[in-house]
């Protein structure tokens, strides 16, 4: 994907690129810190038909559902031929025991025989998370398992 | 008696503060850019208007000069020195354009009306620079930021303002009046001194952030202020002119100094700024008006055209659209504080004619007021225009 970089003198930094119906997405990285998502209008692709204003908090889960369902796919795609092996996302919800506490903590290979491979974090990858990596709420996790560990392993982040 | 003085000041500083308030607040209503009922204002109380006050002018003489150097110091804060090379280097031709097509106008009919050439420059400078204060403003009003016509119309404007830094001691040294060899000595030396400066600010800016900056917001603010004018002041001595010292120890300052630098002098920028604009409408006579008004109205019409096809050419070259390149050119018809600035400088010096100031004041109201409308309505203009069956191809 060709992403756009724009400097833009007093402002900050716009990065979009074009959709495959000539739209384009992006945002603008404001010079103090805001986060805008633009979208471009169809029947004049120079012009915005929208501009929303984003939190650090707003952009990072938006980065995570856009993220996460692709790599899940994909990670499913690779286990197709071994069945009985599910890939699913795992959120640490607000409220989660584990928020603020590490990867080892949670004990989830032992209690349920799930392994975490990745973390979504602000529409970062985290890949093969070791057993130090502390959560925090509105993580995702990616996990391998068999179905039965995996919904133990929900109920887990979610309970403790 | 001293008392009674201090009272008296007190209460003219109010009322006046409090008027401008509720002017500011008229504008916004209006979707105006403040600037042109701060100049009424001024004028309204200037010598011949309505009313008059004495006691308090040597503040607000002192202020309208602080008040320049926080705005050129401002400008300064908004850019980094490598977004001002890159800038240059980009939209050079633009620039240019942006040259010949807005300064000749003014300069021109400063020739016509026979005030010489020290006014052509003074009049070329004040139809040319766009008001990037108002500009921005209405950029980010309006939802622009997103706009690939946006990039366009911020490079003109970052050529602009670095016209300013060479424009600026120039016209000193030409304003100073002395003779021919001397006036050419002074702005080379001055264009040597922004050019070293500029150099300077780009390899050790992080110094001088480094010694300004403090995490306590009183302390940041008393060294940021008290630097600004040390420079500001320094530079008139040298004869470089304050706002340009100012302006490019703006550009020195770079990072999260800056950020938090623009955070704490903006309150002050704005009350400064409007006092700026308010002694410049005091100093025009009002009566000075209606013999300048047609000439304002004739400047009006040619620069805004000109502004329009600076910003259309500009945005074309960049492929942008049709609708792009009209509001590209829209954008650009604000003039405002810098047109101020000039005129302040050229009346100030009191070397040009004195209806400089009265024709100054006419038409930065009409553009301060008619861009941030055109910059609206070119839209649906554009679209109606593309729509209307006259100009749709045969179909």
């Amino acid at each position: 994907m060709n992403v756009e970089v724009t400097p833009l003198p007093g402002i900050g930094v716009r990065k979009d690129f074009a959709l495959r119906s000539g739209q384009r997405v992006g945002v603008i990285n404001h010079r103090d810190g805001a986060i805008e998502l633009i979208i471009s209008r169809t029947d004049d692709p120079d012009a915005c038909v929208a501009s929303i204003p984003l939190t650090v908090d707003e952009s990072a889960t938006l980065g995570n559902l856009l993220g996460a369902p692709q790599l899940v796919a994909q990670l499913t795609e690779e286990h197709k031929d071994l069945p009985g092996i599910q890939t699913k996302q795992l959120p640490i919800f607000e409220g989660s025991p584990y928020d603020g506490r590490t990867l080892g903590d949670t004990e989830l290979r032992t209690r349920t025989g799930v392994s975490v491979v990745a973390v979504m974090r602000a529409g970062q990858l985290h890949p093969s998370p070791d057993p130090g990596f502390t959560f925090t709420e509105g993580d995702l996790l990616v996990a391998v398992g068999t179905s039965e560990g995996l919904g133990a392993a929900k109920k887990v982040l979610k309970n403790g | 008696m001293t008392a009674d003085h201090a009272a008296l000041s007190l209460i003219e500083l109010g009322a006046v503060f409090f008027g401008l308030g509720v002017l500011g607040r008229l504008a916004q209503r209006a979707g105006l850019s403040p600037i042109p009922l701060y100049l009424l204002g001024g004028l309204a109380f200037g010598s011949g208007g309505v009313f008059g006050f004495g006691s308090i002018q040597g503040f607000t003489d002192i202020a309208s000069e602080i008040g320049v150097v926080l705005l050129l110091l401002m400008l300064g804060l908004e850019y980094t020195p490598t977004e001002l090379f890159t800038g240059l280097r980009r939209s050079w031709l633009a620039g240019v354009v942006d040259i010949l097509l807005n300064a000749t106008p003014g300069a021109v009919l400063a020739l016509l009306l026979g005030w010489g050439p020290a006014a052509a420059l003074v009049l070329g400078g004040i139809t040319y620079i766009s008001s990037s204060g108002i500009i921005a403003k209405v950029l980010n009003d309006l939802g622009r930021t997103g706009n690939r016509e946006t990039p366009v119309v911020l490079a003109i404007l970052v050529f602009e303002d670095l016209v300013m830094a060479a424009y600026l001691p120039t016209l000193t040294g030409v304003l100073g009046g002395v003779s021919l060899a001397a006036g050419l000595r002074a702005v080379g030396v001055s264009l040597l001194v922004v050019t070293v400066v500029l150099v300077v600010a780009m390899r050790f800016g992080r110094y001088v952030s480094a010694v300004l900056f403090s995490e306590d917001r009183e302390i940041f603010l008393l060294k940021l202020l008290g630097s600004a004018l040390l420079v500001a002041g320094l530079a008139a001595a040298m004869q470089v002119s304050a706002a340009v010292g100012a302006f490019l120890l703006g550009i020195a300052i770079a990072g999260p100094a800056a950020h938090s630098a623009t955070r704490v002098l903006e309150p002050l920028r704005d009350l400064f700024a409007a006092i700026f604009f308010v002694v410049f409408g005091l100093n025009t006579d009002p009566s000075d008006i209606p013999p300048v008004l047609g000439y304002a109205v004739a400047l009006a019409v040619v620069t805004t055209i000109t502004k329009l096809a600076t910003g259309w050419w500009a945005a074309r070259r960049q492929g942008i659209g049709p609708l792009g390149r009209a509001r590209a050119g829209a954008s650009l018809i604000a003039r405002g504080e810098f047109s101020i600035i000039i005129a302040g400088l050229a009346v100030s010096a009191g070397a040009v004619e004195p209806r400089l100031a009265a024709l100054t004041t006419t038409y930065v109201l009409i553009m301060a007021a008619l861009g941030p409308i055109a910059a609206r309505v070119v839209e649906p203009l554009a679209r109606a225009v593309r729509a209307s069956p006259a100009v749709k191809p045969a179909s």
